[in-house]
């Protein structure tokens, strides 16, 4: 037995590894997970923030993206992060009403985002639209509007995520309820029969698609960029609908709790210079908030530009989710 | 039944009693912590109603099914002996410990629109198959139960003695007989708790049943309660819809352990039966169709599994192999809790209801309390309870170990708490009447009739908590991760590939626990 609990007392010891390594000053930063991983952008932004900083940057992966709110709202004000990066415009005014985040002044002057910024609390670092991904090897002519896609044979399928627990599904949701207002409800009511189902997040849904199980899947006009640059594969495209696009905006504020508001300041700072927004396009797949001096990646041309950027006002966006949600739920039900 | 005259002691209580506080706590006490941390309050809706229905409905037709079909698989498995009946044993122990993500895209590889039965009936110019709705979640959950219903069950068949089926060949019963006054008993013994466990993992379950179930009319209480914590930071209505899921529990645990009946067979020898009387063609042809049919319907799913992960498997990061690690060690901490729990909860209960009969089939419905336990309740339960005084990174590990092992206390108590009755009533007595005393009693009288059921349990444990994804997501510190979780992240990077890659190490390593442990349990014992 005490050999057990010897054992048991080394490994949690082996668990805390890096907990105390050195007196830099160090900044936690809460995260979703995609962002940490070993694919996404936490690595070389560590690397980048940690030359220029004198300082050791935490990121801490805390879930997907809806998760990060709730993290922040059990914590309070006692938590740790000193930065929360990767909640949507759908989100900030909630957010912001917990009273947990403090404004940062420095915001630069031009952002490369397609809307009028103005926010005082929250900084974008990347955007992007949301689209219907297909295989252009196997279908020729996409759809270009939902009414299109309404009017496809019933064995045409997409598939789509819930908007209660993922954030494509629910940009999904305000796409429709901005592009069609009073007309949602019909809407959703002809896309039901081409909608083979509704998964619990992006994955379960892209990995369908890209299995075969669909023609069409949610996800951002961006994704094809990755089977380009990264796969080059050229059969994904996304279609482009004349309705416009619903717009993502990922952002990123500074705590009002922090114990390091010189150092949360100065990564709000990095994160709009183009050591990081370098790192954006092909990590994490999106937009940058400003594009690099000389441009984005090579294969970022071929995406399609959608006519019109489409978003509801963060103000709004609560109501009109609420709203949007109760639709969807009754159209989808029956 | 024979009643021997062991007192209830100290040791008892203290184990035995702990365990079940630590029960309490993690499932009732996390409900209240998220009740007490609300901030505004709301009433169920209609359509959390029609939730809890479909949720109800669902997993009865699950339960239902995959008892129906896993009693003649175990009968088969239970009266043949064939080359591969031991890997077919320990391979049934996969689909059960399958992350709902890869079950689902292994489950649409066969039946899917583009999956292998969809291409084969496509040269008869029949459509694809299309099985979103009731069907595709009622089958995913029975691809996913039937393992777990079909060891119990041979569990249940190994513990019916020789000596009975060596006299009822003597007597020249037709299998018929054998049926009625063997097999039944055992059945009506076994198959109640069997239920239950199925029809509680199957209420609990959502991205399943959202992923094939083809929108929002497939929506369990486990979404819910999801949506109440994640989307709206509703916690009075997520702590409300959990205490749902808990009185659902505790009715159908409290009828299913007065249908039970315990098994009231003579003490054997502990060795395996020969049967003579299905040597008939007629039984040898139905055993091995069943087996053929329920192999194939477990096995494709696993086998694209493996046709997918196979390549990349060999070209993954390292970080992963640092997560594999991760998710071992996990794995072993729990299920070595898990099966430390369990005998001291069945010693406990086992001594009570000498005494009293109520209060221990009361705790024997708390003992399946975790499985009806939401793991996102659990998991925020938790952390609203540990937050204000300890770092949440650093509690990590035991936090995920002591969740995984209460999350897989229902299935160890399962196996664990039969035998233990068996033990007792058989060799305990003739314990006490040598004089055998504490320790001693448990090593020689005890221990020789648990190892078995241990091994299996503490396997199930290893292979449940490899696969869990429950509250590691709130706790796990930034440089810590498990597989699942790890596999997570690659899938949300585009990583498909990699993704496999993973999901076949995760699957591997789960089995190859699974199987150490069980072979452990089969080490030969001194008693013969």
């Amino acid at each position: 037995m005490t050999k057990f609990i010897t054992l048991a007392a080394g490994l949690t010891l082996a668990f805390a590894t890096t907990a105390h390594a050195q007196d830099k000053p160090e900044l936690t930063v809460y995260t979703y997970d995609s962002f940490v991983s070993d694919w996404g952008p936490g690595p070389s932004v560590e690397k980048a923030f940690e030359e220029i900083c004198e300082c050791d940057l935490k990121l801490v992966g805390a879930g997907d993206g809806a998760a990060l709110l709730t993290r922040m709202q059990l914590e309070g004000a006692r938590s740790e992060a000193d930065v929360v990066l990767g909640l949507d415009t759908n989100l900030t005014v909630r957010a912001a009403a917990t009273g947990l985040f403090a404004p940062y002044a420095n915001r630069p002057a031009t952002l490369d985002v397609p809307t009028d910024w103005t926010d005082e609390t929250f900084l974008p670092y990347d955007w992007g639209y949301f689209a219907f991904v297909y295989d252009n090897t196997k279908l020729k002519n996409a759809p270009d509007s939902f009414e299109a896609l309404i009017a496809m044979p019933n064995d045409f399928k997409i598939v789509i995520q819930d908007p209660r627990s993922s954030t494509p599904g629910l940009g999904l949701l305000l796409w429709v309820e901005e592009a069609y207002g009073e007309r949602a409800p019909e809407i959703w009511a002809g896309l039901a029969p081409k909608i083979l189902t509704v998964t619990k997040g992006w994955s379960e849904a892209y990995g369908m698609f890209t299995d075969g199980e669909a023609d069409m899947v949610l996800s951002y006009t961006t994704s094809p960029a990755y089977h380009i640059i990264a796969e080059e594969d050229q059969s994904k495209s996304a279609a482009s609908f004349k309705e416009g696009h619903y717009m993502q905006i990922e952002v990123a504020g500074k705590l009002a709790a922090t114990d390091q508001p010189e150092l949360a300041d100065a990564f709000l700072d990095f994160m709009t210079s183009s050591a990081f927004q370098s790192i954006i396009p092909t990590t994490n797949w999106m937009y940058p908030a400003v594009f690099p001096t000389d441009g984005l990646p090579a294969g970022f041309e071929q995406l399609i530009t959608p006519v019109d950027s489409l978003i509801i006002p963060a103000d709004k966006a609560e109501q009109a989710r609420d709203k949007a949600l109760a639709e969807w739920l009754t159209a989808l039900s029956r | 039944m024979a009643h021997s005259s062991q007192p209830i002691r100290p040791i008892h209580f203290i184990l035995g009693g702990s365990a079940f506080a630590l029960l309490l706590l993690l499932t009732l006490g996390t409900v209240i912590a998220l009740w007490w941390r609300a901030e505004i309050t709301s009433s169920l809706t209609p359509a959390d109603w029609a939730t809890i229905r479909f949720t109800i409905t669902q997993a009865l037709a699950s339960a239902i099914i995959s008892i129906a079909i896993a009693i003649p698989t175990a009968r088969a498995l239970a009266r043949r002996n064939f080359r591969g009946r031991k890997f077919i044993l320990t391979l049934m122990g996969a689909p059960f410990i399958l992350p709902a993500i890869v079950a689902v895209l292994g489950i649409l590889a066969v039946w899917g629109r583009s999956g292998y039965i969809s291409e084969l009936i496509a040269n008869f110019g029949l459509g694809p198959l299309n099985i979103y709705g009731f069907g595709g979640v009622v089958l995913a959950h029975v691809f996913f139960n039937i393992p777990l219903a079909t060891r119990l069950f041979v569990q249940g068949w190994s513990a019916i003695p020789v000596e009975h089926f060596r006299l009822a060949a003597q007597l020249g019963m037709e299998t018929r007989d054998i049926t009625r006054h063997l097999e039944r008993p055992m059945l009506r013994a076994v198959a109640p708790g069997a239920f239950l466990l199925i029809f509680l993992l199957c209420i609990s379950s959502f991205a399943v049943a959202l992923a094939l179930g083809g929108g929002p009319k497939a929506t369990t209480i486990e979404l819910a309660i999801y949506q109440a914590i994640r989307f709206d930071f509703d916690l009075t209505k997520a702590s409300q819809l959990a205490m749902i899921q808990f009185a659902l529990c505790a009715a159908i645990g409290a009828v299913t352990i007065l249908i039970a009946t315990p098994m009231h067979f003579a003490q054997g020898l502990d060795r395996k039966a020969e049967r003579w009387d299905a040597r008939e063609t007629r039984y040898r042809v139905t055993d091995y169709t069943i087996l053929t049919l329920v192999c194939l319907f477990l096995f494709l799913p696993l086998a694209s599994i493996l046709l997918r992960g196979i390549i990349p498997l060999f070209t993954l990061p390292s970080a992963v192999w640092w997560a594999a690690l991760n998710s071992v060690i996990v794995a072993t901490l729990s299920a070595g809790l898990s099966v430390c729990m369990s005998i001291a909860m069945s010693a406990f209960i086992i001594r009570i209801a000498r005494k009293r009969k109520t209060v221990s089939n009361v705790m024997e419905v708390v003992g399946f309390l975790t499985l009806a336990a939401s793991p996102f309740v659990i998991g925020t339960g938790l952390f609203v309870m540990t937050f204000p005084f300890i770092s949440p990174f650093a509690i990590a590990l035991p936090i995920t170990a002591l969740v995984n092992a209460a999350m897989s206390l229902p299935f160890s108590l399962r196996v664990i708490l039969p035998a233990m009755t068996r033990a007792e009533d058989h060799y305990g007595r003739l314990a006490d009447s040598l004089g055998m005393q504490t320790w001693d009693r448990f090593r020689f009288a005890i221990w020789p009739r648990l190892k078995r059921p241990v091994g299996f349990s503490a396997g199930l444990a290893a292979a449940l908590s490899m696969g869990d994804l429950g509250v590691i997501t709130l706790f796990a510190p930034p440089d810590m991760a498990t597989l699942p979780l790890m596999m997570y992240r690659l899938m949300s990077s585009y990583q498909l590939s990699d993704a496999a890659g993973v999901a076949l190490l995760l699957v591997t390593l789960s089995v190859a626990l699974f199987w150490i442990f069980d072979q452990g349990g089969r080490l030969e014992h001194n008693v013969r």
